[in-house]
């Protein structure tokens, strides 16, 4: 590998490029018309305009970026995170034009893409996935002896319907009974399909996620991230590795991803993304990311383990350099997401022009970031701005660092979450890491 | 009769329609009540609804479907008139 094209912008362009550069290899940039003058176009050895501002005609344009790359003469594309890095037809698109996608096969991405064929996979790995009924079923006794299998409490809601609507939690078989018919006749009425789905309601749930690294042949873990802190199933905060989880929790944890990935034959840097029960420990496999994570960082810090690297590595067709007992985690690291959203107006995009900045520095901070000084912060993208990742040798000092590191950041002309982070830091449930899924919205309701 | 101007009170990316399978919203010619929806702005990935304002007629479209606006952009016009709506 000797030119690769970075197929995104903001913090995970520059990173990649960064990575790249480290192991001698040339790199493209692409942009749209916002990101002309953007960092990752400059830091790139050279660029392509690839469309209009909007992401849908830009970065989000596969035939373009595959003609981008074959006439920048690359030999690989990093597809980065978001936009195009979890979409088969783009990887089997960079195949077809004859050159490396830096990622796993199209045909894995497309199974593990699949809620489905993934929970066939891990079914096959033995691992565990929430369990449920995915046909759904019709009547209040189909629905007694589903929920008998799946264990209380049980989560009942229309298998025809989406999001949360008419959801009801029972606790027990007299509740089931009791409110099946109602739920049923409502799910009829609203979506002329009277079935229900039933699933097992983890009160106190843990987001917890295995990092792996697999060539095709072996696969190790890069231990787990921390990842229940989400506002809208955005993460905010993660941390590495996972405070609130014993040992035990731990090695199910790593274990299961390690074989659900061989299962595969999984080639690349990956994400194994699990719910812990935090009352019975149990854990249950819930998707898998077939790309970088925006949460990297926090991993690399605590492993010193350079993910991108290994994906340029492992792309390039180098069998994995690491065997698991050199993969050692060594104190805690936290990363807090600064997006240009203002906390105070619900979380408000604030598109606009920075002026100063102040990036927070010194020992052991890490700041991953697409900003300057005087830079325009376009409405078209995602609003993260930089990831403000902390390392200590245990997770007091990191959250003493944290609080430095915060106070340090200065942002001019643009709300950001900063000041969210600020807050957090000053509540013991968040010093006591007890948290969990739900706790974040709560806390800000 | 007065024109009121219809204003997208965010920068980002106009649609007129709800997502790319839907009808508009609304379209030139047809009547609107004052918290009628008459297009959406997609701003760093989150969707805010951009309502008429005031009841009356569409008269125009001043940007067309999925493109860019900024803050303070007119977006549409609606004629209103004292003796209601046809």
């Amino acid at each position: 590998m000797e030119r690769l094209l970075v197929a995104n912008r903001g913090e995970i362009a520059v990173r990649v490029i960064r990575a790249a550069r480290d192991l001698g290899i040339a790199t493209v940039a692409v942009h749209s018309d916002a990101d002309a003058e953007a960092l990752h176009v400059r830091l790139a050895d050279s660029a392509v305009h690839i469309g209009p501002s909007p992401a849908a005609k830009s970065y989000l344009n596969a035939a373009t970026i595959v003609d981008a790359a074959r006439s920048a003469g690359v030999d690989a594309v990093h597809p980065g995170y978001g936009f195009l890095s979890e979409r088969a037809s783009f990887a089997a698109a960079v195949a077809e034009a004859g050159l490396t996608f830096v990622g796993p096969d199209a045909q894995v991405i497309e199974r593990m893409g699949d809620k489905v064929a993934a929970r066939e996979v891990a079914a096959k790995a033995g691992v565990p996935t929430v369990p449920g009924t995915p046909g759904g079923v019709q009547d209040v006794g189909a629905a007694v002896a589903a929920a008998g299998d799946i264990g209380y409490p049980v989560m009942l809601k229309a298998a025809a319907g989406g999001g949360g609507r008419g959801i009801r939690v029972v606790d027990d078989e007299a509740a089931l009974v009791k409110s099946f018919p109602a739920a049923s006749r409502e799910a009829q009425s609203a979506f002329g399909d009277g079935r229900m789905y039933l699933e097992r309601f983890v009160r106190k749930a843990r987001h917890v996620e295995v990092q792996v690294l697999g060539d095709g042949h072996d696969v190790v873990h890069v231990h787990e991230r921390e990842c229940s802190l989400q506002r809208r199933r955005q993460k905010v905060v993660e941390e590495a590795t996972a405070p609130g989880i014993d040992d035990g929790v731990r090695a199910a944890l790593t274990g299961a991803a390690v074989r659900l990935a061989r299962e595969v034959g999984y080639r690349s840097a990956g994400t194994v993304e699990f719910l812990v029960d935090d009352e019975t420990d149990e854990v249950f496999f819930l998707e898998m990311n077939t790309r970088i994570q925006v949460e990297h960082p926090i991993t690399e810090l605590v492993t010193g383990v350079d993910l991108v690297a290994e994906q340029l590595r492992i792309a390039a067709g180098e069998p994995l350099g690491l065997r698991q007992s050199d993969v050692v985690a060594r104190g805690h690291a936290i990363e807090f997401r600064i997006c240009a959203e203002d906390p105070d107006k619900g979380f408000l995009p604030q598109p606009g022009r920075i002026g100063r900045i102040t990036l927070p520095g010194g020992p052991w901070v890490r700041c991953d970031t697409w900003l300057e000084p005087d830079t325009a912060v376009p409405p078209f993208y995602d609003s993260l701005l930089a990831k403000l990742c902390v390392w200590g040798p245990d997770r007091d000092t990191a959250l003493g660092r944290a609080r430095r590191a915060l106070g340090e950041l200065d942002v001019e002309g643009v709300v950001t979450t900063a000041s969210l982070h600020r807050t957090l830091l000053d509540e013991p449930w968040f010093a006591a890491a007890d948290f969990h899924t739900g706790t974040l919205e709560e806390w800000l309701a | 009769m007065t024109r009121h101007e219809v204003v997208s009170p965010i920068p980002g990316v106009f649609y007129r329609k709800p997502d790319p399978e839907s009808e508009l919203f609304t379209d030139t010619g047809r009547s609107v009540g004052a918290d009628d929806t008459v297009g959406l702005v997609e701003v760093m990935k989150s969707f805010h609804e951009v309502p008429a304002g005031a009841a009356g007629t569409v008269v125009e479209f001043l940007v067309e479907n999925e493109a860019e606006v900024d803050a303070g952009q007119v977006v549409a016009v609606v004629e209103t008139d004292g003796a209601g709506t046809e």
